[in-house]
């Protein structure tokens, strides 16, 4: 059963001999070290600034650590910008539309991998086809029905336009596909319908999929910028991204040190998520690689 | 595949027979499950990325503005996009944009997949999940971060860098290192995405090339030339067409760090259609150039699913 959720390749494991005295080890572990903070530095120059009052953000010459920590930039950022709605409002656009897409993806996956029907597979190839299709390139006609619908600066026009999706279909379907039917089959000898063999024999199995498929779709529609720039012109109905960028971009109102502060605050939610799930999320997105 | 086909030809059988609830009576209830679970998306696939999709290539060939009727064009807007010298700007920078993005992520991506791979280094779990974070993080989110690291006053890195006599200056309104900038920033965001997917390709390789490389006294350079890279090829592959796809669809970080300056240095084909469609209101031109983006990045995806079409058949076999 190599699946999406636990594929097999990428387990750590040494496979090599491991050499516990090899004194090369610990030199070239703190070489590596070295080369992860390097590249970790923006992250830690949020981490830093945010808690830097504001006459160390902008003090010549700079520095890394600040000489007196604050929490004054996150007060600011709930004083100065309408911090705590644009919170609310990405965690109900994306989490609108993880919810909507998972139900609905797993509702078509579940007919594709299981209800065979004239026209499945063509349907199928129909839909990974569309997956190539970028969001950019049909914008403007999507702007412009969401308009029609009166949906512009509403949740509804935010989450409706991706309520399903072509990728998440066809990664659950790929998952479905690779359970044994025997499981199901045996609930539909019981007299199970359809809709009781996907609800409490398939979904069931396929909690670690859809796992990773949530979290997929919610860091995306967390961290996309230019969706609620164009469907949002009110500012109260902003995302923290969109938010964020309008209020604090180059040459913005908003002091650096707490656009620092709003940017942790923006990346504390899916830091926290990605901790939890990590090593089983990385694992799923190494495999969108090698199917 | 074979049962399916003989539900078709049983014949109609009354509801209620075998209690309506079993697979096997195809009729109009089957039918109706089948619809059930496959309306709500495809709904939405339809009113939101088919329909949306004629509607761009009919919108192309008019002068919509989102006002009054919109006029028939026939191919002006197209005309323009390979004749406007603006346009063509756009597109050279959105080419340029690519050309440095892609060898860049991949080359350090896949320095980093090696090291990490390397049974040498204690905590490789660790060190994984540390540099994939970036990747977590939104573009727009990276680039604030970076402004402020490059700021000319104040920024850490200009600071540190001019210590060592490496003077930058204002990088972003600098004309020619505004673009590698904000790719450098897309570099960033991404390598730990691009790390992942060279780690799982790596651990595939099996053990066993090594141990016969290193039996016939091939060193790690050679090593890596003749079996690594050979049998990461379609890793690599996959890789370079995702890198490419990201690197046309290029907007957030430009948006938010140069907005297309210094002097259009950075404006790239996301950017003019946002430009054109969602502030001009240029609408038929703006849906003229997604219809380029649309096509330029389905051949980069037929060219990666006809490579991976072969090398499935290449499996199966």
């Amino acid at each position: 059963m190599t699946t999406f959720g636990q594929p097999k390749a990428l387990t750590l494991s040494g496979t090599h001999t491991r050499r516990r005295g090899d004194p090369m080890r610990w030199a070239y572990f703190a070489g590596f070290l070295i080369v992860t903070l390097a590249l970790m530095l923006p992250v830690i120059i949020i981490v830093l600034t945010a808690f830097k009052p504001a006459s160390e953000v902008n003090a010549y010459p700079p520095t890394l650590l600040p000489h007196q920590w604050t929490l004054d930039n996150f007060a600011a950022i709930f004083s100065q910008l309408p911090f705590g709605r644009l919170l609310g409002n990405s965690f109900a656009f994306a989490g609108g539309v993880t919810i909507f897409a998972l139900v609905f993806d797993s509702l078509a996956a579940y007919a594709l991998a299981r209800l065979d029907f004239r026209g499945s597979r063509v349907l199928l190839i129909v839909i990974v086809a569309s997956l190539m299709i970028p969001f950019q390139a049909t914008l403007i006609p999507i702007y412009q029905l969401v308009s029609q619908l009166g949906w512009v600066n509403t949740f509804a026009g935010l989450i409706a336009p991706r309520a399903a999706d072509a990728f998440g279909i066809f990664f659950l379907r790929q998952f479905f596909v690779s359970l044994p039917r025997d499981l199901d089959n045996a609930a539909r000898i019981d007299g199970a319908s359809e809709w009781r063999v996907f609800r409490s024999v398939v979904l069931p199995n396929a909690v670690p999929a859809l796992l990773t498929l949530g979290i997929f779709t919610f860091v995306n529609n967390w961290n996309d910028l230019l969706w609620p720039l164009v469907f949002t012109t009110d500012q109260n109905m902003g995302t923290v991204t969109s938010g964020l960028t309008l209020l604090t971009g180059p040459g913005g109102i908003i002091p650096q040190g707490v656009m620092m502060a709003g940017a942790l605050v923006a990346v504390l939610p899916l830091a926290i998520m990605f901790l939890l799930v990590q090593r089983r999320f990385i694992e799923s997105v190494a495999s969108t690689g090698l199917k | 595949m074979t049962t399916a086909r003989l539900q078709r030809t049983r014949p109609f059988r009354p509801h209620g027979q075998l209690g309506g609830r079993t697979p096997l009576n195809g009729t109009f209830k089957r039918r109706a499950t089948i619809v059930g679970f496959l309306a709500p998306a495809l709904v939405i696939l339809a009113a939101f990325v088919g329909w949306p999709m004629i509607s761009a290539l009919r919108l192309s060939f008019t002068d919509a503005s989102g006002f009054g009727t919109p006029t028939f064009v026939g191919l002006d807007n197209y005309t323009r996009i390979f004749t406007d010298p603006e346009i063509l700007h756009s597109m050279g920078n959105t080419a340029y944009y690519a050309v440095m993005f892609t060898p860049v992520s991949i080359a350090v991506a896949l320095m980093l997949a090696l090291a990490i791979n390397s049974p040498r280094l204690p905590f490789r779990s660790f060190f994984r999940s540390t540099l994939f974070l970036p990747f977590i993080i939104s573009l727009a989110v990276a680039a604030f971060a970076w402004s402020y690291l490059l700021d000319p006053q104040i920024g850490l890195l200009n600071y540190w860098l001019a210590a060592v006599g490496i003077h930058l200056g204002n990088v972003l309104q600098d004309p020619v290192l505004a673009m590698p900038t904000v790719v450098l920033v897309a570099v960033w965001k991404n390598f730990g995405f691009y790390m992942v997917i060279f780690l799982a390709g790596l651990q595939e390789i099996p053990t066993s090339l090594y141990e016969a490389a290193q039996l016939d006294g091939a060193n790690g350079w050679r090593r890596f030339t003749n079996v690594t890279f050979p049998m990461l090829s379609n890793t690599m592959a996959f890789v370079v067409v995702v890198a490419l796809i990201a690197a046309l669809q290029a907007f957030d970080q430009i948006y938010v760090l140069t907005g297309g300056g210094p002097y259009r240095s950075t404006e790239t084909i996301v950017m003019q259609i946002y430009q054109s469609g969602f502030k001009d209101l240029d609408l038929g031109f703006a849906s003229a150039l997604s219809y380029v983006l649309l096509i330029v990045t389905l051949l980069l995806s037929l060219v990666q699913f006809l490579f991976f079409g072969r090398r499935g058949e290449a499996n199966n076999s």
